[in-house]
């Protein structure tokens, strides 16, 4: 188990108080300064050799995507942009960083926006999370007060910090979507390229990163790129934010090595699997987006990006759902499907068309009103959305289903042929919506 | 996608209060020169705090005038974000979480609750006290069930404690916002933690730890330096020797 004094989030459940005074003790905002006389070139070699990934989903190497920031253009000035729209289903772990240790993400912004070049930074939260928008702000006056932010502040480096807030859309957590929303529009994806390090936030070199991938640089610029690459497997180093939820005994939010067995993980933290390890039916490993996973497949699997990706599903945002025996695996996947059209931007045909008429079928598939072709069908149109969209909404919505009809098919038929033995009563209304 | 429309009827005017005004010019000032339409979703925010939580097309005019921006395109905003209200909502907006997470740990539950008590959704209850909602996932998924009432969020939820929420919130009596099972945040138990249980984390003992790699690596550079230059002060005074 990782140690106490490994973990970068130390007040991760609110026990200790969030202000900066507190903070400090904690030892945020300790020789930021030593930090950036380092320089630029200094900070972004470290964050690439502690092999740290992008915490909000795709897992792309946070050193790297700083570095493809062009030189700093007075006509063209840089910005960082924070993605704090935790909206993936299963994912609570920004929520905490916000509102418990609001400072490790405001000493991020301040570090990531010197290694880049930039004096501006936005933190886009999501407009549900309104406590902790206010614990942020909270935290962003009292730096600006103590002059560790600012356009005049003791670190020599003007910078300011604004907080900016959404309004209940989930495609906003997509990079490009969320810089639309930024700037005034509808949240609808761009084409890419041109990628938003060239072409980003009002048509200036732009890179937008999770809460967490922010807030832990950091501690890791402070204790070293080695001690980071200390824990876990080879190319998924580091720490990382778990968020257990679902049928355990305790779900919760911890802060464990990356790679730790899922078994490990849920019997040190959550008390273990409701009803015992052989009441687990299924996983979903990384937020709704990737696919399910059988529960032998998952118990002894490490839980970091190339193992489970080898699952065929994901580490996405470490956000674990667990499921027993008990659970309505069809209908859980179906309102997963729900969840993706009415989240669908519209912009693209077959996600907009293509994820209703999946939660449609999935929702007759639950009750067994289907043909057994159609589980066919619904893996070849799930297949021809997954790919074709503009963002990666569509394969977010395509692989759950994928991931169900790869694991659980025999589940589907045995609805089927339920039903077929004992139809319902009353006629069939399917509406052509 | 889902589709949603203005509401029927509309309030003749509307007009930001002082307070609300300055508000507003504040947010306007955080974004770029000539790109105040970065304002727009928070202007539409505030005006939908200050008309009980739901937005009127008046509104949504006024702000578009105030960012000089087409009508439109604040329309087309107000619609796109499912958080803007286009009709009255009651005075506790009750939105439910009923995504998978929250479904597994007893959502439906929780929506059997409201349902019996305030009746359909996207109604607004006879006294006008209550409408509910379900929605997309809240990002408390380790808390679940949950609903988010107005502004604040209530987790951990059970039948129970949901219908003594309504009673306390019909009777004006106070309530507790969070956790109703006593959880601070999203330990796995109340107050106790299976982590962060190391006193010197808090103490103030981490404070400047860390430099020490860095003076240790100052200080295997400077032994280094030294004893390349001793070595090379030996082998030029071997060689004068010589």
């Amino acid at each position: 188990m990782l140690a106490d004094k490994d973990r970068i989030f130390t007040n991760l459940y609110g026990f200790q108080s969030p202000s900066l005074k507190e903070a400090m003790k904690r030892g945020a905002w300790d020789g930021t300064k030593y930090l950036i006389d380092q320089g630029a070139g200094w900070v972004i070699n470290e964050m690439k050799a502690s092999g740290l990934r992008g915490r909000g989903g795709a897992g792309f190497p946070t050193g790297l995507k700083w570095s493809f920031m062009p030189k700093p253009d007075p006509a063209r000035p840089s910005y960082l942009v924070v993605n704090a729209d935790e909206s993936e289903p299963g994912t609570c772990k920004d929520r905490e960083i916000m509102r418990n240790d609001p400072h490790l993400l405001v000493e991020g912004c301040l570090i990531a926006s010197f290694a880049m070049g930039a004096h501006a930074c936005y933190i886009y939260i999501r407009g549900e999370y309104i406590a902790e928008r206010e614990a942020l702000q909270r935290a962003v006056d009292e730096a600006y007060e103590a002059k560790l932010i600012g356009p005049n502040n003791v670190h020599g480096w003007p910078f300011d910090l604004y907080v900016h807030h959404g309004a209940g859309a989930y495609i906003c957590g997509e990079e490009t979507a969320l810089l639309e929303s930024l700037e005034g529009k509808k949240g609808m994806p761009r084409m890419k390229p041109p990628f938003p390090a060239n072409m980003g936030l009002y048509g200036c070199p732009t890179t937008v990163n999770n809460v967490e991938s922010i807030a832990v640089a950091p501690t890791i610029l402070r204790r070293g790129a080695s001690w980071f690459q200390g824990f876990g497997q080879k190319n998924n180093a580091g720490t990382k934010l778990f968020c257990i939820s679902g049928h355990v005994n305790k779900p919760c939010n911890v802060e464990e090595a990356m790679s730790i067995p899922f078994r490990e993980l849920i019997d040190k933290h959550c008390g273990g699997i409701r009803g015992g390890w052989d009441n687990l039916l299924a996983v979903i490993p990384g937020g709704s987006s990737v696919r399910c996973v059988p529960a032998d497949l998952i118990i002894d699997c490490p839980m970091d990006f190339d193992s489970l990706s080898k699952l065929r599903s994901g580490l996405g945002t470490a956000a674990v759902i667990v499921m027993d025996k008990s659970t309505d695996i069809v209908r859980a996947i179906a309102r997963i499907s729900y969840f993706y059209k009415h989240e669908s931007c519209g912009q693209c045909t077959p996600c907009r068309e293509g994820t209703g008429w999946m939660w449609r079928v999935l929702n007759r598939m639950a009750e067994g009103r289907a043909q057994k072709r159609e589980i066919d069908m619904l893996l070849d149109v799930s297949q021809r959305i997954e790919g074709h969209t503009i963002c990666a909404l569509g394969d977010a919505a395509a692989w759950p289903i994928q991931g169900l009809i790869t694991h659980f098919r025999g589940e589907i038929e045995k609805r089927i042929d339920q039903y077929a033995a004992n139809p319902h009563m009353e006629p069939l209304r399917i509406a052509a919506e | 996608m889902t589709v949603r429309r203005l509401a029927e009827k509309q309030p003749a005017s509307f007009e930001f209060t002082p307070e609300n005004r300055a508000w507003c010019d504040d947010q306007i000032a955080k974004y770029p020169l000539g790109r105040q339409a970065s304002a727009v979703i928070p202007l539409l925010w505030k005006a939908q705090a200050q008309n009980d939580y739901w937005l009127p097309q008046k509104a949504i005019e006024k702000v578009a005038d105030m960012l000089a921006m087409p009508y439109i395109r604040v329309l087309e905003i107000a619609t796109f974000y499912s958080m803007f209200n286009l009709e009255p909502v009651g005075k506790y907006f009750i939105q439910l979480c009923g995504t998978t997470p929250c479904a597994l740990r007893g959502a439906n539950d929780i929506k059997a609750v409201l349902e019996k008590r305030i009746g359909e959704q996207k109604h607004v209850s006879a006294d006008g006290n209550f409408a509910w909602l379900e929605v997309e996932c809240l990002g408390a998924c380790c808390n679940a069930p949950m609903v988010q009432i107005n502004d604040d969020y209530f987790e951990d939820l059970t039948p129970d404690s949901m219908n003594k929420l309504l009673d306390d919130l019909a009777a004006g009596r106070p309530v507790k916002v969070g956790s109703q099972i006593g959880r601070t945040a999203s330990e796995p138990e109340p107050g106790k933690s299976t982590t962060l249980t190391d006193a010197t984390l808090y103490d103030g003992s981490v404070v400047g730890a860390w430099r020490t790699r860095f003076d240790e690596a100052r200080a295997a550079e400077k032994a280094l330096a030294e004893k390349a230059a001793a070595e090379k002060a030996a082998a030029a005074a071997a060689e004068k020797k010589a």
